[in-house]
């Protein structure tokens, strides 16, 4: 049989996607389903004085108007990670009601659902809803919310911190800059992302009142997750009455991870009218209430000797959480980000700290990369910025700092200077790969020869270190995580020897209906037709936490892999007592058992028939063959690379022109080449995108001014080009399949690779730093003023 | 208030009464149950919502149902043609083409004008015709390749 792991088979998932037939949230239609619209506050700071909704109320095809005291009773959202100030004070918690009763803190905030026969009715409904704001003085950047003349987003909590974080040694650190030959300090706004999942997010609530039950349909990345919070946390219905499914979600980012108000304000409306309700955002709601990402306001340093031996590095970040705190929000800026200040550098002093600030803006979390990708900024920046003070070459520069290779296995793991310790790491066999994929040396050359002719061409580097798999659960609970981070499966097979298997991952894109199929399809020695994967129902599947952080294959795959080798275990026992053999004699290969030495045999399909139909069969032993396996990884796993990127840019226009860019990337071992290298291209659109193009804008009122696709530039088809994506191969130690992650590689090296370019390309005038993003007026005044 | 349209989807044909505010995307996705269309944006933007209108794509979130009245409309569920999937539809699967699938249909039926159009379209200008749809997933690199793959299968 042809072996499939490491092979590009075609999806399996894909026939109901390109024919119409794939079934989002919003695609499905219940019988007397009903339409939810949600007023939201068009204020970013504002006390909602008075609220009528009696026209609303009365206008025909209405069936009710929910408010603020409506719910007043009910708790907020929740926080699912605590971190305290660094005096051992608790973080501040402000309730983040499902809708807002007194005062409204962010544009979009919301103020009330109108719930009516079509969506049509709802929205003119909405429009007979009276409100009166008194607005109030709003503050949107986290450095000036600190100030003590700031206004307060919560009485509670003042000068607006929600915490202080610091991570590393502080005297080592301070020492190291006191012995540094050269500092090189960078002031960086690694500025806010709105995620722009193409579905906008969608829910529907059900209430079966015969059996007390409720089903909520949700566009989520975690379904599990959404009803433990729901129901725990939120609304305080049994989570055994409840069922959550997330059928077909058009593309995450991040941004569906979280619990939001919308998931259990249509489960309370459906009880409430007797009736499904759906809600789906329209985009401009995506725009200002899917969580944003990133929006750090960071001072970076570099202590370095003259030799080029980085010393020590160090940090201080105010981090923009927005107006509450969501599901992540205030792990993101801490444990996913400066627990990788390391990077790929063998620095020996390391310290930071992070002020974790609330603003009258939508609430920031996870957007792929998460924390990652400000981490990685920042160190490639300072690298860059290092190695052209000191006139060295910066791939060189790099190099010189590397962490020696280790595989986790002959040699041990590396241990950081910021808690978290490296599985297993190759990082200049990634960097010279990618020099010699990209030519350097020609390369150079060809820009030397470029500048003499007045053409502004730059080479940016990009080596980094991301953390995937966050685990294990004892150790992020130690760090203030509120929730395990394991990973389930069921393996079912079935009398014929067909094989269900439920996981708990979830799959939005990323395939798991066919690299999972894989990876059982080999090890039983079955075909790919023959596996079905499951995912996104909880009635169904077991208690999982879901997809970000680029999990799925390195916890869940690794569950389901744990589940086949049960499954090969007591298919042993049973081929044993049928070949009258003993266990150890037999040998699995290949879907089926054989007597070692001779050519007795017996098929897979033959021994699962005899464990339902178990006439002859082993004394004592369970008939049926199905496991259900929960895996709590050791670590989390390490990918990194090395990206490259050739950009142009005109001197007239500040225009940037992507010319090449090479990847380099090592997420361990491979199940499926052709998703891992989609999963490349697309962070690195998003990566890419967040250099040159995108930026969310607050006005310092809070209002929005991107508030759509005309604002807010996203990629287009011909703002990219062709990527060359190429990888090295160091497996994980640690998990069954060797795998690391491949989700989010691209958005955490392609930001800083485009940057560093375009920098080198305008080195010859004196530039060293850019603020992001590099719009060409951005870019043009910078030369204007390098001019002047 | 509802007018009377006749409109032929996919070869069948349909009278139905519509309000006048009807969006032609709504009145597909929820009249006809054709959810195959998406909707991604409130702007014209994104391209998820593309269809055929009488030949040429239209994004149906910008068009009345009422203004279709008469017309032939072809939707991603009319493409493949006695379960044969169309060159389009073959190339998206077979080069990765998509992701989490939303904006598939919208940019199949960009695609289908541009190959209509331009048969033998060069890299560039097949990135020119999809710059009115959106893809967040696949950094467009395997759309390309997908539609190169149809364009050569429909001039084998």
């Amino acid at each position: 049989m042809a072996k499939l792991i490491g092979e590009a088979v075609r999806r399996v998932e894909d026939r109901r996607f390109i024919t119409g037939q794939g079934k989002y949230t919003d695609d499905i239609k219940l019988p007397g389903m009903v339409y939810a619209y949600i007023i939201r506050s068009p204020h970013a700071h504002a006390r909602i004085k008075r609220i009528n909704v009696s026209a609303a109320k009365a206008m025909p095809g209405v069936l009710d108007v929910i408010t603020g005291e409506d719910v007043k009773e009910i708790n907020g959202l929740p926080c699912g990670w605590q971190v305290n100030f660094r005096n051992g004070d608790t973080m501040k918690e402000p309730k983040h009601p499902l809708l807002v009763a007194d005062k409204v803190r962010h544009v979009g905030d919301n103020v009330a659902m109108v719930i009516a026969e079509t969506r049509e009715i709802a929205k003119d409904a909405a429009e007979k809803v009276e409100i009166e704001y008194e607005v109030l003085d709003a503050v949107v950047n986290p450095k000036d919310a600190v100030r003590d003349d700031a206004p307060l987003v919560h009485e509670e909590a003042p000068r607006n911190l929600a915490f202080d974080w610091e991570i590393g040694d502080k005297a080592k650190t301070d020492e190291a800059f006191e012995n540094a030959d050269v500092v090189v300090s960078l002031d960086i706004r690694n500025h806010r992302l709105i995620p722009n999942a193409i579905e906008p997010r969608s829910a529907i609530g059900v209430y079966d009142a015969a059996g007390d039950k409720y089903t909520l349909y949700t566009s989520s990345q975690n379904p599990h997750l959404i009803r433990l919070l729901m129901c725990a946390f939120v609304l305080g219905i049994p989570e055994h009455k409840v069922r959550v499914i997330s059928p077909d979600v058009g593309g995450g980012f991040g941004s569906k991870i979280f619990h939001y108000a919308e998931e259990a304000l249509v489960t309370i409306a459906a009880k409430r009218v007797g009736r499904p309700v759906k809600w789906t955002a329209e985009r401009s709601e995506s725009f200002m209430t899917d969580c944003h990402g990133r929006d750090h306001v960071t001072h970076a340093e570099l202590a370095v000797r003259k030799d080029g031996k980085v010393l020590g590095l160090r940090i201080q970040t105010y981090a923009n959480l927005g107006a509450y705190l969501s599901t992540f929000s205030t792990a993101v800026p801490t444990y996913l980000y400066g627990t990788l200040w390391q990077g790929v550098y063998d620095t020996p002093a390391i310290y930071g700290e992070v002020y974790g600030v609330f603003t009258h803006t939508t609430p920031v979390d996870a957007y792929r990369g998460a924390g990652r990708p400000e981490s990685t900024y920042l160190l490639e920046r300072l690298m860059d910025t290092a190695a052209r003070k000191l006139g060295m070459d910066p791939a060189e520069f790099r190099r010189k700092n590397f962490i020696p290779p280790f595989d986790g296995v002959q040699q041990p793991g590396y241990q950081t200077q910021v808690a978290l310790q490296y599985d297993s790491g190759n990082y200049e066999a990634a960097l010279n790969k990618a020099l010699e994929l990209i030519d350097y040396q020609g390369l150079r050359k060809q820009q030397e020869e470029a500048r003499k002719k007045g053409r502004y061409i730059g080479i940016g580097f990009s080596t980094y270190i991301e953390a995937c798999g966050i685990a294990p659960s004892a150790v992020v609970g130690a760090l203030g995580a509120r929730a395990g981070l394991y990973e389930s499966s069921i393996v079912r097979v079935q009398p014929t020897g067909k094989v269900t298997v439920y996981t708990g991952s979830h799959a939005h894109g990323q395939g798991h209906e066919t690299t999972f199929a894989q990876i059982v399809a080999d090890t039983l020695g079955v075909a790919l037709e023959d596996v079905e994967v499951v995912h996104g129902d909880t009635e169904s599947v077991p208690f999982g936490m879901g997809t970000y952080g680029s999990r799925s294959l390195a916890v869940g795959g690794s569950a389901l892999r744990k589940g086949l080798d049960k499954i090969i275990e007591k298919g042993t026992k049973i081929a044993a007592h049928l070949l009258e053999a003993a266990e150890e004699d037999l040998q699995f290969a290949n879907g089926e058992w054989t007597v070692k030495g001779t050519d007795r045999k017996i098929s897979f399909g033959e021994v699962a028939l005899a464990a339902y139909v178990p006439h002859n069969y082993p004394e004592g032993l369970e008939p049926g063959l199905e496991f259900s396996t929960f895996y709590d990884p050791a670590n989390f796993t390490f990918p990194f690379g090395a990206h490259i990127a050739v950009v142009e840019v005109d001197p007239d226009t500040g225009k940037v022109t992507l010319l090449r860019y090479v990847a380099v990337d090592d997420v361990g071992n491979v199940i499926n080449p052709m998703i891992v290298d989609g999963q490349v291209h697309g962070g690195l659109a998003q990566g890419i995108a967040q250099a040159l193009w995108e930026e969310a804008v607050y006005d310092e009122d809070g209002q929005l001014i991107t508030g759509s696709f005309l604002e807010y530039a996203i990629p287009r088809a011909d703002d990219l080009i062709a990527f060359e994506v190429d990888r090295t191969v160091t497996p994980c130690p640690h998990n069954p399949l060797g795998v690391k992650g491949a989700g989010e590689t691209g958005t955490i090296a392609s930001t800083p690779a485009i940057v560093n370019a375009v920098v080198d390309a305008l080195s010859p005038l004196g530039i060293t730093d850019l603020p992001m993003p590099l719009t060409p007026s951005r870019v043009w005044a910078a030369i204007q003023q390098a001019k002047a | 208030m509802e007018v009377p349209i006749k409109v032929t989807v996919n070869g069948v044909a349909y009278e139905r009464t519509v309000e006048p505010r009807l969006l032609l995307v709504n009145f597909l996705r929820d009249v006809l149950d054709l959810t195959g269309t998406h909707v991604g944006c409130d702007t014209s933007s994104c391209g998820a919502c593309t269809i055929l209108l009488n030949g040429k794509a239209v994004k149906s979130c910008t068009l009345l149902a009422v203004q279709v009245n008469g017309a032939e409309i072809t939707t991603i569920e009319g493409l493949a043609k006695n379960g044969e999937l169309h060159p389009l539809q073959e190339g998206f699967w077979q080069e990765h083409g998509l992701q989490c699938g939303f904006c598939t249909p919208g940019m199949i039926m960009a695609a289908y004008q541009l190959l209509e159009e331009n048969p033998n379209p060069s890299e560039a200008e097949i990135r020119h015709a999809l710059e009115g749809n959106y893809c967040r997933c696949t950094g467009y690199h395997n759309i390309v390749k997908s539609i190169q793959y149809a364009a050569k299968k429909l001039n084998a």
